[in-house]
């Protein structure tokens, strides 16, 4: 049990310093800026018309606490970790004066569902499909899905997601390509908009699916026939124990050891490719709001953005190195 | 190193599939330099011409030739590929090396940065740096920035190996020569990583050039200077698909699938020869 | 005369590979010909790579590609019928496996699964050849425990968590739970120290009387042989060279390899130098003609290099494959108190 707490403790501590870190990088990219944000924002918005001097005043402390004007270098960032820790971006200058964070915590559970069960799927899918290719090495049928894996697997999910689009938006228009939900349905509880989230989510989904499938399923593949040829996979097949047990309990149960460490680390580029895949299918994430903002020069809205998903990730990360003890024993003695 | 060359192409079909491919591909992109226009120039050609024996892939709607603004956009994106690989190959060599042979403190603190670095999603922060730079943001700047973050895998395996080099005899008699640290790294243990150094070089090179399609797609980069992804970013803007020039879209899809597949192909096989617990199993097929 | 449980006849076992397109044939078993006992303790010697190991596979039923079977039998005896392991079919092996015929597999510390716990492992293994259910089982693998000497409370403990030794008691309880009639062992005790080395030989000594098996096993360590077996038999590049009781094999030995062997082993308070064995074992995939001994051998003359000795009878029981078998001495004469067999 010692070393289990040892080891959360370290993961915590990494898992902060990830944040510290990351976070720290973006105020300092922030600062390399060589235009003055504070005034270009103010200068955009007091152009139009009849804004509360109020909010421009609110709007004008946020931002020179976040991008920091005139004040030396570390109260500026101070004063930024101070604001972070609030929550607190300040204003978003594309719906002014909603707060930035806000508008984040609406898009947030959007990103969150796509991100969750697409990592879920393809996790799931990639790595029973690759276990029993590396099982089976001789089927034909697996043969020719590692084939398709290999090929797809390289391709950028920026295409995908566009060849996605072209066959289900032009040649075969059969799911909605854009957006979270149909215009005519209430967003709440019931059924309509509930079966229209559902379907609006296919393709997207499928896209982040397609792209991180061939990854786990050509890791698996690779890790189970190294694990099969292991001394006690042999020696169970030599006694004669159960396919069942010995597929699920020896060999998936062993190569599961090494992919739940390359979940973790994949969970970044997955949030990259959700950006991607929002974008394309227009859905209303994180991903849609960060480009969207960065066209805009939404600059709060960008750093919340930033932020909560770097945080959000860092989290993640972590969470999934909590499972890894459950699944290897020995981490624990270490 | 030539016969394991001969060896990969005349018995590993990968290999030879993803040699050609990027055989292909860079020929294709060095046509670029005999190119009869500058590729960056717009309307040249009269816009919107499906592929024909003059227009070999089509003009687009902005009238360039697609033909030699492909090759051009190709050249960019593998030079851009190239740079970003060698660049973080230096790095995580340096950091591998560094951290497997001293070990102790030095290893933990270069590792614990490495987990950092693993960790962080990059696509913010790109984006971030697109943001305050805007157009200060050339495609080497990109590339120096892909870099810094483009090594950690490449470090810990490196590292690996050379956790195992370092307790192994010739790197002892090295010492008691007197050879000093930098030197045992560079001359004794540098050669052995260096297959690693190649098959990773692949994949660094396919996760730059992705990364680059990717924010060149949204407009997050130069979108003047032709690579694969300011191409596409062209294409969707101007709606090819809806208008009918399928061309501007699909060819250079096409041309990106070889791409990928062709470097895909090439680090796989390469790991492949690499890892002796794959040799033992290609003797057991 | 007691009756033969096992009996192998003309055995050959191959590996045939292909490594980038070169093309290799590693004779690992040429020809082997022998008898098993009931009841009995067989070691089989030899050096490393000298096929010994993947013998005792073909025996197990344990051979995968690139080895197959390219010749022979070998014809077990058990009590549910008599069975050909190299041409039955799965399911027939799978009728026998651990139930009459069991194994256990050279490096304790790989053969068990680091993520289930003991008790699983044991659940896996011995629960559907035992046919039993619930406490009937329950108690079976804790009174077997308890003769091994280990703690009950090892079913709830994963493999990294035990000792060498422990690991190692933990194997042959996997492999004897179910009272084979056949057991055979890869090198049982080389990764452990002596004293823990020593327990564990008298260990299966004792199970194998318990349960009046047969135990077949390979090492290359004599003094093992010495203390352990009832017969040894010698292999040399794939084959059989000699096989004897074990006295007679340690005090009168009649293949000049066997006396090299026993002349190797150390003893307390010698300090003469032994003659080293010159050059290396042959390569398998291009052995020597004739003897496959005679490069090595002191008293090879021209005909070991053209004709292949039979495997023939040389005392009562005791059979070897050399021309000058009436020659060979013992190179040094074991003290009694080193052979208790």
């Amino acid at each position: 049990m010692h070393g289990y707490l040892w080891f959360i403790a370290k993961r915590a501590l990494q898992m902060l310093a990830v944040i510290f870190c990351a976070i720290s990088a973006t105020f300092l990219v922030t600062h390399l800026s060589p235009i003055d944000p504070v005034e270009q924002v103010l200068g955009r918005l007091s152009s139009r018309a009849n804004l509360s001097p109020e909010a421009i005043a609110s709007t004008r402390a946020a931002l020179s606490d976040l991008f920091g004007t005139g004040a030396p270098l570390h109260e500026q960032y101070v004063n930024f970790w101070l604001r972070l820790v609030r929550g607190d971006f300040g204003p978003s200058l594309m719906a002014f004066p909603t707060p930035a964070m806000d508008i984040v915590a609406r898009a947030m559970p959007w990103t969150l569902g796509l991100l969750v069960s697409a990592t879920l799927i393809t996790f799931v899918i990639g790595n029973l499909l690759g276990a029993l290719a590396g099982y089976n090495q001789n089927n034909r049928f697996f043969k020719l899905f590692g084939i398709i894996a290999m090929g797809i697997q390289p391709i950028p999910y920026y295409v995908v997601a566009f060849i996605l689009l072209i066959i289900f938006g032009f040649l075969w228009p059969v799911l909605p390509i854009s957006g979270g939900f149909a215009m005519d349905v209430t967003p709440g509880y019931n059924w309509p908009f509930i079966s229209s989230v559902l379907q609006h989510a296919i393709l997207p989904t499928l896209s982040v699916v397609i792209v991180g499938f061939g990854g786990w399923f050509i890791g698996m593949r690779a890790l189970v026939s190294n694990v099969v040829n292991d001394d006690y996979v042999t020696y169970a097949e030599l006694a004669g124990v159960d396919k069942s047990t010995i597929v699920g309990g020896y060999v998936i149960r062993n190569a599961m050891v090494p992919q739940l460490t390359a979940l973790a680390l994949a969970l970044g580029g997955v949030f990259s490719g959700t950006v991607i895949t929002e974008q394309v299918f227009n859905y209303p994430g994180l991903g849609s709001l960060l480009i969207d903002a960065v066209n805009y020069g939404d600059y709060s809205l960008v750093l919340a953005v930033s932020t909560v998903s770097i945080t959000a990730v860092a989290v993640a990360i972590f969470t999934v190195d909590l499972l890894h003890p459950l699944l290897d024993p020995r981490v624990k003695a270490e | 190193m030539f016969a394991v060359f001969r060896d990969l192409v005349r018995y590993n079909a990968e290999f030879t599939i993803g040699l050609v491919l990027v055989v292909i591909i860079v020929a294709f992109s060095a046509a670029s330099f005999f190119s009869p226009v500058d590729p960056s120039l717009i309307y040249m050609t009269i816009p919107d011409q499906p592929p024909s024996a003059q227009y070999w892939f089509g003009t687009n709607s902005r009238g360039q030739d697609m033909f030699w603004h492909l090759a051009a956009a190709f050249k960019n994106s593998l030079i851009f590929g190239l740079t970003v690989a060698v660049l973080s190959r230096i790095i995580s060599i340096a950091v591998g090396l560094t951290s497997g042979y001293l070990g102790g403190w030095v290893d933990r603190v270069l590792m614990f940065i490495n987990d950092i670095f693993v960790s962080v999603p990059i696509f913010p922060i790109l984006v971030l740096f697109y943001f305050v730079l805007r157009n200060n943001m050339d495609s080497f700047t990109l590339a120096l920035i892909m870099a810094g973050f483009g090594w950690p895998f490449d470090a810990r395996l490196i590292r690996s190996v050379a956790v195992g080099l370092k307790h192994r005899e010739f790197t002892r008699h090295a010492v008691f020569a007197g050879m000093s640290t930098p030197k045992v790294l560079l001359e004794e243990h540098l050669p052995y990583v260096m297959p690693i150094v190649f098959a990773t070089f692949m994949n660094n090179m396919l996760w730059s050039i992705g990364l680059e399609v990717t924010l060149a797609v949204l407009g997050f980069t130069n979108i003047n200077q032709p690579t694969i992804g300011t191409v596409l970013y062209w294409a969707n803007s101007h709606s090819a698909m809806v208008v009918g020039t399928w061309w501007w879209i699909v060819i250079p899809v096409i041309l990106i699938v070889m791409t990928f597949l062709g470097l895909f192909l090439l680090a796989v096989s390469m790991n492949e020869y690499i890892d002796p617990r794959s040799r033992l199993r290609r003797m057991g097929a | 005369m007691t009756e033969d449980l096992l009996k192998v006849e003309g055995l050959k076992a191959y590996y045939q590979m292909n490594y980038f397109g070169v093309e290799r044939e590693v004779r690992a078993v040429d020809d082997i010909t022998m008898t098993i006992r009931k009841n009995e303790i067989y070691g089989i010697a030899g050096e490393s790579s000298s096929g010994k190991t993947s013998f005792i596979k073909v025996l197990a039923a344990a051979i995968r590609p690139p080895m197959r079977i390219v010749a022979g039998s070998v014809k077990y005896d058990f009590k549910n019928g008599p069975i050909d392991v190299a041409t039955a079919t799965p399911a027939q092996i799978e009728a026998v496996r651990w139930r009459h015929l069991s194994y256990i597999m050279q490096g304790s510390m790989s053969v068990l699964n680091p993520v289930r716990r003991i008790g699983r492992t044991f659940e896996d293994f011995a629960r559907r050849p035992l046919g039993l259910s619930g406490e009937a089982y329950r108690a079976r693998v804790l009174n077997h425990l308890e003769r091994l000497k280990l703690p009950a409370d090892v079913l709830n403990a994963y493999p990294h968590e035990l000792s060498g030794g422990m690991r190692q008691r933990v194997t042959i309880g996997l492999a004897t739970v179910c009272h084979p009639e056949f057991v055979i062992a890869d090198e049982p005790t080389t990764a452990l120290d002596v004293v823990v080395q020593k327990e564990v030989l008298g260990l299966i000594r004792e199970i194998q009387q318990d349960m009046g098996s047969s135990v077949v096993f390979v090492t290359h360590d004599m003094t093992v042989h010495a203390n352990m077996a009832d017969r040894v038999g010698i292999i040399y590049a794939g084959r059989l060279v000699e096989e004897g009781p074990t006295r007679q094999m340690f005090f009168a030995p009649k293949h000049p390899y066997t006396a090299h062997l026993v002349a190797s082993l150390p003893r307390i308070g010698d300090t003469a130098q032994r003659p080293a064995l010159e050059g290396r074992p042959p390569s398998l995939a291009s052995p020597p003609s004739g003897c496959r001994f005679h490069p090595r051998c002191p008293l090879a003359i021209d005909k070991c290099k053209t004709d292949v000795p039979p495997l023939i009878q040389v005392a009562n029981d005791h059979r070897s494959a050399c021309w000058r078998w009436q020659d060979v001495e013992p190179l040094v004469v074991p003290q009694r108190h080193e052979v208790m067999a």
